[in-house]
């Protein structure tokens, strides 16, 4: 089971790296939603993914999957959810003040003389 | 080791701080006092901190009296209080020079409560003993540079933060995988614990290895050391003055903190291979940035590629890790922090009074600014590392450090960059202040320059008495450096065996 979780997660990243690499600014942002998947999931397959029942009190007594990664991914999550939130605010700001799309066209040479 | 609330007391002011500025953010006038008042607060908690950290040794605080590697501990050992005491240092003088400078419009929109929160960041980052607690504290910061770049929304702000933004989303994508990686092998997320179950390994695996050349990646990132350091230049450029100073002067140091503190916590084992890394690594960052610091005739961005060399310089200490160079990187570390937040408040000042910052088009500033001049001058050679200013004492111990070693060839470019660092900042002296007087600078932003000149003298003062006084801050920094050579210390003190 975690071979085909690695794989997936290589799948994403690899799927990430190619957005991230590309002249549009939203797919960009589409790159980075999609490495955030991929880290996630990472954290949950490098917990283990062990049988067990959901990490909620049980009076019987069996054992749970570890608790502690399903936390870590809850905080990632939403500290990614925020910082998407604002780069696509960027991103529609930088299109009314800019107005591309493209990040070949957002090159700087402030100050370089 | 008793529970001590102190420890936390740097991190829940500024947060506190925040938290009621963000209520009262249309009256400017409170909200300018309330920002002083706590950030002059937190200077003086963080130094009965660092007393009692020198007085009963390290003081931790398990949240919620969860024992140690259960819950989330708070670690103030030497370094990390030192380094908390010099950002609250900083912020204060910013916050006071932002009050002059920064503009109503963003004072009206949430300027100083992002300057607590970025402030909360880099406390906690310095602060906490517990590597996904580290992680959520470099999004607090980082979200808030985020905000401090862009805000105002000019058209150079939105280029840059975009590219800024887009390499910090990568790197903490980066920094959750490592500590994913990190957890699969020792199971467990305690700075202290994770460095005890490595040590507990009989043979250790090679992924070991892998996970701190990622973790070097993801704080070499937040660093900008050779060859993560392209998106510094454009970045550090696009906001106005004091956030540029923050940005320069604290959260490039994080990461620099980061690598000390996980290299010699956790990746001590394989040096040979990581730490020659690093070392290689350091002196390809002193170049590239006294390349650009020389390169360029722009006075900020002089100043910034100085952020890249004085990197370069502290990683060269940590990498050769002898009591020696680490002693010389903790010293220089923080001198770094203060001079570079002192050099850029210069730096804004001259750009206020010539409303350009291009060395080409301004000289003789010296006639009207005799003040400015000169404490520009020392602010200079402390820079370079002139003795008996502040830098001389962790370059020699760096580069003492290096040739103790025998990495004699890294020992010597930093000693012949620090020519080019002083020809650097020594330009801007001849080029900008001196020079006949046939141009007239009116106050065209109106600015009160005495004002805006104090708290860059309140940082200059610091950094001189610094490196005059460094027989009194020598026992301080040795407690640090005992900390960072022999990691059982911090782990009794944090795990209490």
């Amino acid at each position: 089971m975690e071979l085909l979780m690695a794989i997936l997660i290589g799948f994403l990243f690899a799927s990430a790296t190619y957005l991230l690499l590309s002249k549009s600014i939203l797919r960009m942002i589409i790159g980075t939603g999609l490495l955030s998947h991929g880290a996630h999931l990472l954290i949950l397959t490098m917990g283990g993914l062990k049988k067990g029942a959901v990490p909620i009190v049980n009076g019987d007594g069996t054992p749970v999957t570890d608790p502690l990664p399903q936390a870590l991914i809850l905080t990632a999550i939403v500290i990614s959810f925020g910082v998407t939130a604002l780069f696509l605010v960027l991103a529609y700001r930088g299109y009314q003040e800019l107005g591309t799309d493209n990040m070949d066209e957002l090159r700087g040479t402030d100050g370089n003389e | 080791m008793e529970m001590n609330n102190l420890v936390v007391l740097p991190i829940f002011v500024p947060l506190l701080t925040a938290v009621i500025l963000m209520f009262i953010s249309k009256k400017i006038n409170i909200q300018r006092w309330i920002s002083v008042g706590a950030s002059l607060v937190t200077v003086m908690i963080a130094g009965l901190l660092v007393h009692h950290v020198s007085t009963d040794g390290i003081q931790t605080l398990d949240i919620g009296s969860w024992p140690a590697p259960f819950g989330i501990t708070l670690v103030s050992d030497m370094l990390s209080s030192l380094l908390v005491l010099t950002t609250s240092i900083i912020g204060f003088a910013v916050i006071l020079y932002s009050i002059y400078s920064i503009g109503e419009g963003r004072e009206k929109h949430f300027y100083y409560p992002i300057v607590q929160f970025l402030i909360v960041g880099v406390n906690g980052a310095f602060t906490t003993g517990d590597i996904f607690n580290l992680f959520v504290f470099f999004e607090v910061m980082l979200m808030a540079s985020y905000v401090l770049l862009v805000l105002g929304g000019t058209k150079i702000q939105l280029r840059e933060t975009i590219k800024y933004l887009t390499v910090n989303v990568i790197s903490s994508s980066l920094f959750v995988i490592a500590v994913a990686y990190l957890y699969s092998i020792v199971g467990t997320l305690n700075m202290a614990h994770i460095s005890q179950r490595i040590g507990l390994l009989e043979e250790i695996p090679g992924i070991l290895t892998v996970i701190a050349i990622l973790f070097l990646i993801v704080f070499g990132l937040k660093g900008a050391i050779f060859p993560l350091y392209f998106w510094l230049p454009g970045s550090y450029y696009a906001p106005p003055v004091p956030v540029m100073t923050l940005l320069g002067a604290l959260l490039t140091k994080v990461g620099i903190y980061s690598i000390a503190r996980t290299y010699s916590l956790f990746f001590y084992h394989d040096q040979s291979y990581t730490h020659d890394l690093l070392l290689v690594l350091a002196v390809v960052t002193v170049l590239i940035g006294v390349v650009g610091s020389i390169a360029y005739w722009d006075i900020k961005k002089i100043i910034i590629y100085n952020i890249i060399t004085a990197i370069g310089v502290i990683l060269y200490g940590i990498s050769v890790a002898t009591t020696t160079s680490m002693t010389g990187s903790v010293y220089y570390l923080i001198h770094d922090m203060i001079i570079k937040a002192a050099l850029f408040l210069l730096i804004g000042i001259i750009v206020n009074i010539t409303g350009t910052s291009n060395l080409k088009k301004f000289h003789g500033l010296i006639n009207d600014y005799p003040v400015l001049a000169w404490v520009y001058f020392i602010a200079a050679i402390s820079l370079a590392g002139i003795p008996p200013f502040s830098g001389f004492v962790g370059k020699w111990l760096v580069i003492q450090g290096g040739m103790e070693r025998g990495e004699l060839i890294g020992s010597v470019i930093i000693l012949l960059t620090s020519l080019l660092v002083l020809y650097s900042v020594m330009k801007i002296f001849i080029y900008g202040f001196w020079g006949g007087k046939d141009q007239d600078y009116p106050d065209q932003h109106s600015i009160s320059y005495n004002k805006l000149l104090i708290p860059a003298i309140l940082l200059t003062v610091i950094a001189v008495l610094y490196g005059f006084g460094s027989e009194f801050v020598y026992s301080y920094v040795a407690q640090a450096v005992d900390t960072l050579m022999n990691p059982e210390i911090y782990i009794e003190a944090v795990l209490k065996e």
